[in-house]
């Protein structure tokens, strides 16, 4: 089965149709990247998975369960919402640290304001802490961070701002971690290393979604890309067939602007 | 003759104090209550909270007193009667005018926080109160500790507009002089502001140079 389903997604924004029947499914384990012009729907397709934008309609189905299903319009607790998203990670292009926290304190925030919420948070916070602390300076250490830990935000590289988010979201532990363009904030010698821990994450077998516009990375990292343009997946295959063999034309004609070598 | 004349202006400029203080402890919660009313989703609460505003801001605050204190009496509820009602009178246009334009500030800083921030919390699954208390509180503090420290430094003067409905803060202590021909206490009351002021000043710097432990 499937890790994720996505089945005939919409979105609209006003009269302008952003998603337009949106079908896809990703296998545990699997990297997907997907590519297409700006304005093409990436980042909303992504929020949507993230509960950031509701979709008109269309359903998400993660490990089989039913998170979301854009037609039915109840209304869920916070707290349900909470609990769904978290099936999610986000990477954003901007990294949207939290400014007055440290590397270590961003990466360990989100865990333990959601320990609070443990039956067993009160007994044992020394340990629960303790383990929130050692699973962060893990995350740091792994994106290649560990003698910056106690950097604000403002005093790393955009690079090492964006191996920070990653940590962040990774701390989650989160089914399906997506990448919304992560180097594009970034100048262009700092895109390799945020490349880099994505790819050692692909080796992991972490189940991703990758917004991208790096043609050669999305190739040799995604398991299969998607083109997307005007609000629909013009194309789907095989990560190296759809860069080097597309078979749409507007495929083509996208990665015409890109020579990925 | 300058211990009458201290214990009086003394005794005058705790009244200023009492003020100044209950005014901060009223108008910092309350101007964050009415920051959100304006920046409510519901449009009936934020025209009401933006009127509100408008009418503090844009109207004098001696006529605000005048027409707090006086007003409830001449329409026959003589509200302000019981003792100390100067005071709390002069406290609750105080406290209402200055939670206008703090509730400006607090907004202003909050929609300057960029949006990607509280997403980025919600991604993580903080609930909205985490969001505010942990995420945005710290920046929004930050943002707005230099204009409210001068509105702050505004109230210490402006306390002294009490006056006009016979609280017996330091002017007005200082005035109890003049008219029994006596200057120079009246001027002294300067003092008490410059000394208070002098202080605060070097208080937000101070605070200012803690906050700014990181840049944004
Ligand atoms: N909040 C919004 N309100 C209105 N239109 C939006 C909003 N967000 C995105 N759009 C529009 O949706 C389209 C797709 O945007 P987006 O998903 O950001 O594309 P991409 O990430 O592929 O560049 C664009 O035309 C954009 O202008
Ligand atoms: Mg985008």
């Amino acid at each position: 089965m499937a890790m994720l389903e996505v089945s005939h997604l919409e979105k609209h924004f006003g009269e302008t149709e952003v998603l337009k029947d949106i079908n896809f499914s990703l296998e545990k384990g699997q990297s997907l990247a997907i590519i297409g012009s700006s304005g093409s729907g990436k980042t909303t397709l992504l929020r949507c998975l993230n509960f950031l934008e509701s979709p008109d309609s269309g359903t998400i189905h993660v490990d089989g369960q039913l998170l979301l299903d854009g037609g039915v319009k109840t209304k869920t607790s916070d707290r349900e919402v909470r609990k769904k998203r978290l099936r999610f990670g986000l990477v954003f292009q901007n990294f949207n640290l939290f400014p007055q926290y440290t590397a270590l304190e961003n990466v360990m925030l989100a865990s333990q304001l959601l320990a609070r919420e443990r039956p067993d948070y009160k007994q044992r916070k020394k340990e629960i802490f303790a383990e929130i602390r050692a699973n962060a300076e893990n995350l740091l250490a792994q994106v290649g961070l560990k003698d910056r830990m106690g950097n604000y935000p403002d005093q790393l590289s955009g690079g090492q701002q964006q191996r920070v988010a990653i940590a962040r979201a990774l701390a989650l532990k989160p089914d399906i971690l997506c990448f919304d363009e992560p180097t594009s904030a970034l100048d262009p010698e700092l895109t390799g290393e945020v490349l880099k821990v994505i790819r050692a994450l692909a080796e992991q077998h972490m189940t991703m979604i990758i917004v991208t516009h790096e043609m050669a990375f999305a190739r040799d990292v995604a398991d299969e890309i998607i083109f997307m343009d005007g609000g629909v997946i013009v194309e789907r295959g095989p990560a190296h067939q759809v860069i080097e063999h597309p078979r749409e034309e507007r495929t083509r004609h996208f990665l015409a602007h890109y020579s990925a070598s | 003759m300058f211990g009458t004349v201290f214990a009086s202006l003394n005794e005058g400029f705790l009244v200023t104090l009492a003020l100044f203080g209950v005014t901060l402890l009223g108008a910092l919660p309350l101007g964050l209550v009415i920051s959100f009313g304006s920046m409510s989703k519901f449009t009936p609460l934020k025209g009401v909270c933006r009127v509100l505003v408008w009418i503090f801001r844009g109207s004098p605050l001696l006529l605000q007193l005048m027409i707090i204190f006086y007003v409830p009496g001449k329409l026959g509820h003589n509200i302000w009667g019981f003792q100390n009602g100067r005071f709390w009178a002069a406290a609750a246009a105080f406290i209402i005018n200055y939670a206008c334009y703090f509730s400006e500030i607090y907004r202003g800083g909050i929609e300057s926080i960029p949006r990607g921030q509280t997403e980025a919390g919600l991604v993580l699954g903080m609930t909205k109160g985490q969001i505010f208390f942990k995420v945005k509180l710290m920046q929004l503090v930050r943002r707005i500790v230099p204009p409210m420290s001068n509105e702050i430094i505004t109230l210490v003067k402006d306390t002294s507009l009490a006056n006009i409905i016979a609280l017996t803060e330091v002017i007005w202590a200082g005035d109890r002089f003049m008219k029994k021909g006596l200057v120079w206490p009246l001027f002294f009351t300067g003092v008490y502001y410059l000394a208070f002021n002098g202080v605060l000043t070097i208080f937000f710097g101070w605070v200012e140079k803690k906050l700014s432990y990181y840049r944004v």
